[in-house]
């Protein structure tokens, strides 16, 4: 599956669109990450254990994307996009979207 | 007066940690932007014809970065007065830079000569819970080519 930011893929020609292609996780943050990242909130800087968090969230995003454009039988996803909301207190969602396309 | 000397000792350290955080964090990023300078990242249009590349890959960088208790004190008095908070402008740019040059690190990693269309985004993943600390993640991503 190619995965692009773009219009299309470079060097390919688009054939055929399949429309739409979601994928989406709503992830908790810990006890054990949330109480480092209270000594973090001190003194400031990055909080590892949040990003990483959301690494894997968005991995788990970008792959349900992923399996839906394989479904519709497409071998490619453009126009890629990533969205965050927090909806409750200590969760957020992360969701990816794109356009499945067949490129040649 | 217990309360308050815990008060001001969490000030001061917050003040003094997160100071000498942000100036190392400040040259990390200058002397990490120097080994990514070769590769370029161009965004651009529907109308433009797409550069040839044998290969496109998706390529992220993200960070979450919290202010320290001084600052978010300080901005919190800021904002009264009201006008530019410096202390989370400079907090918005070292996340900005760093999902930046992660994102640029991991295209160098995978060989690309270039970075199309990149987005960023800003999210405030303090929820409700978080009153009184200020974090928030950055993401940068791209397509990388080869």
């Amino acid at each position: 599956m190619i995965l692009t930011t773009l219009e299309g893929v470079p060097g390919r020609t688009i054939v055929r669109h399949y429309g739409i292609v979601q994928g989406s996780t709503v992830r908790a943050k810990n006890i054990g990450k949330d109480f480092l990242a209270g000594l973090k909130n001190i003194v400031g800087g990055e909080l590892k254990g949040y990003t990483e968090l959301l690494q894997e969230a968005r991995q788990e995003a970008l792959n349900r994307m992923v399996k839906e454009a394989s479904q519709t039988g497409a071998n490619a996803v453009v126009n890629i996009r990533f969205a965050t909301s927090a909806i409750a207190a200590g969760a957020a969602e992360i969701f990816a979207y794109g356009t499945a396309v067949y490129v040649e | 007066m217990i309360e308050l000397l815990i008060f001001g000792g969490l000030l001061l350290l917050g003040l003094v940690a997160g100071t000498i955080a942000e100036n190392k964090h400040l040259n990390d990023l200058r002397v990490r932007e120097k080994k990514v300078k070769t590769l370029n990242v161009v965004n651009f249009g529907a109308h433009e014809p797409l550069p040839e590349a044998r290969e496109a890959v998706l390529v992220m960088g993200n960070v979450v970065i919290a202010s320290d208790f001084f600052r978010i004190y300080l901005a919190g008095l800021l904002s009264i007065l009201g006008g530019n908070i410096g202390v989370y402008e400079t907090l918005m740019e070292r996340g900005r830079r760093e999902a930046i040059l992660r994102l640029k690190e991991q295209a160098i990693a995978l060989g690309a000569r270039q970075v199309l269309n990149l987005r960023l985004e800003t999210s405030n993943i303090n929820g409700e819970q978080g009153k009184g600390t200020v974090q928030v993640e950055v993401i940068a991503y791209g397509t990388a080519i080869r």
